[in-house]
């Protein structure tokens, strides 16, 4: 099935070439910081985890997401999304190997990951959080690979393979709770220390992954001919709009035990996403923009999805509202949670954290990596599709 | 045999590649490091040379965990002469020339070890002295 | 192999100490370990604390702690001073002009950074214009080590410091995140070229690793006492022993007086207690 990568219309080069670019400054950034350190990051001794780390638990999310489309097909046999489940799967392996990337790049001493392996330490998280990206990793592209070949063949994949889809499902869920758990298990970091990350984590992930495979499968209709089906999508975007709106809800309890409870640790991360916190006569806000323009996006984007005419008929609005959410989500994980945590540092500083142009050449860098896989590996999907049809 | 034009030039490639350090070296071995013996002449180690040349990573590996992890940090006799346990703190009191005991052989192996990351020479740590 | 042999040469050791039943001599050096399991084996173990259900557990071999008495500190306003200054020089520990990526083990604090969970309204003004020393607390409960995915950072069982071993550490900060005191650095460049002067007994960081105050257990192992604590010799300012030996000085002090820990409530059980 490999083969198919290789032959395309030239604008499917071209995409390739622009990701490729995108990948090989990423890589020249990354020698930068390999040689120097990672002093060229804006990361600091009270910030100590910038964009590395955030895209990196936004990117869990994501992958994760691909198991809304994996479970309702699988376990309750709904078979409208028999033709994109598979887009679900190949998503989340693009997504894991970015997460890994954005760990390598975070290392201060990568040459030296493997001693998580050489010294398992199972009270720490990040050993459990490794354990469970490798599984999920497998036991997509075993699945992935075992049921796209056979649907190729038309034949039934082979029966060993339901075990393992099935655990993949436990697995999805996993590594969002784990990666939640890197946090939520951490003495004095008020905004991180509250039981409902992990659910919250699960539900932004639920929206913000099948958000992305709706584009992508816009974009697949107008560019591969490749047609999910309009009842598929209408369930997807029911999916996430169920998904955000709890995010949301989760979002809004948090605030309310901040203010209501009128505990200054619980109040002083919320306050600095979204109005700027004061201190020693300067007010930090730096995030205050970006946390709005969020907040705007999620309900706009939610208020777009409940219009019928935008669910069936506009396809433009449709990919829009799914952008708009997808954006909103990242900043909301991708950005806030993961900096805000670090405001006040446990000695009542402030210091903020603006990543550098390397810094975001990295990150850029590693998107398009991530964006490279997924269009590769679609185009498999979408290959071995059109061999089916014809 | 198919495709015999690609087949067999890109065969000769390969092949000078794999061997090219072979041709750039121009068949010449190097000569053998020859690492200078402790300038103070003391002529015993902690183990026997033999042991010492091949296993000296092995038994720095050993220090260097039973001193931070097991707070083992006793002290090594040789002759009658204490050292502390490590490659600072021991190894360097006699060989005190890195450049011309560890970097020798270490150059002619092509092997980089991170010691002298964090560990300084006696060269290094005189160069910002401490002066009381 | 070698492991083997140590470990039973380790538990031959004790088990002829208590055979032979001689006193227990706790020392801050390498054979407290073994000291202070000979006294557990032979049934001197001392008296369970008077702590409740939510106190600290019944102590168990040797905590290294210290007593930092914050009045002695005001009367002579240079001590901190020196004290930071004799730790930097010992440890080799870069100067750098930048908060972003500034290294510290013994450093100065107001009193509202050093505890924020306290009160300081109407603080006396002793207390505002203050700055406290401010170290790691070698917890007795750590989320650094429980956090860190390799082990490089640990409590060594024979005197509850915690240390670091930065040949293994991976530079993944995780530690860093889960201290609750900022007691931990991160060499974001190479920390040579922002050192003074070398100490030849120590050896440097380099760029990648996490590292922080390590109770000075190299000169422990000396009978040496802490840089710091040596720094205050004779003033009372910094008191260093054993928390968990009935009859050390810092057991004495903190039987005597008022003693506050940092942000305790968060159950790390800090070794590091001041007087204010």
């Amino acid at each position: 099935m490999i083969e198919k990568i290789l032959r395309g219309k030239p604008a499917y080069w071209m995409w390739l070439a622009f990701l490729g670019s995108f990948i090989a400054i990423g890589a020249a950034c990354y020698a930068r910081q390999y040689l120097f350190g990672l002093g060229l990051t804006g990361m600091s001794r009270d910030v100590s985890w910038g964009l590395y780390i955030s895209q990196f638990t936004f990117l869990v999310g994501v992958a994760a997401g691909g198991v809304m489309l994996v479970l309702p097909y699988y376990v309750h046999n709904y078979k409208v999304f028999g033709k994109i489940t598979i887009l679900g799967e190949f998503l989340a392996i693009a997504a894991i190997v970015m997460c890994m990337l954005f760990i390598m790049a975070d290392l201060g001493q990568p040459l030296r990951a493997v001693n998580v392996i050489l010294h398992p330490t199972p009270h720490s998280m990040l050993f459990w959080d490794m354990c469970v990206l490798i599984g999920y990793l497998s036991l997509n592209i075993l699945c992935g690979w075992v049921i796209l070949t056979a649907e190729r063949k038309g034949v039934h994949p082979p029966r060993w393979i339901y075990f393992f889809v099935y655990l993949s499902i436990p697995f999805a869920v996993s590594i969002h709770t784990v990666t939640a758990m890197l946090y939520c298990g951490l003495p004095g970091r008020h905004f991180w220390l509250s039981a409902i990350i992990a659910p919250r984590f699960l539900a932004s992930a639920f929206a913000a992954g099948p958000a992305l495979i709706v584009i992508a499968c816009l974009v697949l209709k107008r560019v591969a001919n490749f047609d999910a089906g309009k009842q598929a999508m209408d369930k997807l975007v029911t999916i996430i709009m169920y998904a955000a709106m709890l995010n949301t809800f989760f979002v809004l309890l948090e605030v309310f035990v901040g203010y209501y409870s009128n505990i200054p640790g619980h109040k002083h991360s919320i306050e600095y996403l979204f109005f700027g916190l004061e201190h020693h006569g300067h007010v930090y806000n730096n995030l205050v923009p970006f946390m709005w323009t969020s907040v705007v996006l999620n309900f706009s984007a939610l208020g777009l999805f409940s219009l019928p005419y935008v669910r069936r008929k506009n396809e433009f609005l449709l990919g829009l509202s799914c952008v708009m959410i997808f954006l909103a989500l990242w900043i909301d994980k991708g950005l806030g949670f993961v900096f805000a945590g670090f405001v006040p540092s446990p000695l009542h500083e402030i210091v903020e954290y603006i990543p550098t142009l390397n810094e975001l050449g990295i990150t850029i860098g590693v998107w398009a990596t991530g964006f490279f896989i997924l269009t590769v590996l679609y185009k498999i999907v979408v290959g071995v599709e059109h061999e089916i049809e014809s | 045999m198919y495709n015999k034009g690609t087949i067999i030039p890109g065969l000769v490639i390969f092949v000078l590649l794999v061997t090219s350090p072979i041709w750039f070296n121009g068949f010449k071995a190097a000569t053998p490091p020859k690492p200078e013996l402790p300038p103070g002449g003391e002529k015993n180690c902690v183990m026997p040379k033999e042991y010492m040349r091949d296993n000296h990573m092995v038994l720095l590996n050993q220090w260097r965990d039973s001193v931070l992890r097991e707070e083992e940090r006793v002290v090594v006799t040789v002759d009658g002469k204490n050292y502390r346990k490590g490659l600072q703190m021991a190894c360097m009191q006699c060989h005190s020339n890195k450049e011309k005991f560890c970097d020798t052989c270490h150059t002619y192996a092509d092997v980089n070890p991170y010691c002298w990351d964090c560990h300084l020479t006696p060269k290094e740590a005189a160069s910002k002295e401490v002066t009381h | 192999m070698d492991k083997q042999r140590r470990n039973f040469l380790k538990i031959a050791s004790v088990t002829a100490l208590a055979g032979i039943g001689a006193p227990a001599l706790v020392r801050l050096t390498s054979t407290a370990a073994v000291a202070s399991e000979h006294v557990a084996a032979a049934g001197h173990a001392p008296a369970k604390e008077k702590a409740g259900a939510h106190g600290e557990a019944a102590p168990k071999g040797v905590r290294l702690g210290m007593v930092i008495d914050m009045r002695r500190f005001v009367e002579n306003p240079r001590l901190l001073n020196n004290a930071i200054a004799a730790c930097n020089l010992v440890h080799n520990i870069p100067q750098i002009d930048n908060s972003k990526s500034e290294i510290k083990w013994l450093w100065k604090a107001p009193f509202t950074s050093v505890f924020p969970e306290q009160s300081a309204y109407h603080a006396a003004g002793n207390v505002e214009n203050t700055s406290f020393a401010v170290l790691c607390n070698h917890c007795d409960d750590p989320p650094c080590v429980r956090a860190c995915p390799t082990q490089a950072t640990f409590k060594i069982p024979g005197n509850g410091i915690i240390a670091m071993d930065y040949h293994r550490c991976i530079g993944c900060r995780f530690c860093m995140a889960a201290c609750p005191y900022g007691a931990r650095s991160f060499n974001w460049e190479d920390p040579r070229p922002y050192i003074k002067k070398y100490n030849p007994d120590f050896p440097t960081r380099m760029r990648g690793v996490v590292e922080k105050c390590n109770f000075c257990g190299e000169r422990l192992a000396l009978g040496q006492e802490p840089a710091c604590v040596e720094a205050c010799k004779g003033t009372g300012a910094m008191v260093f022993g054993d928390l968990n030996d009935p009859k050390s000085e810092i057991r004495r002090l903190l039987d005597k007086e008022f003693t506050i820990q940092r942000n305790a409530s968060l159950g790390t059980k800090p070794s590091v207690f001041y007087i204010v």
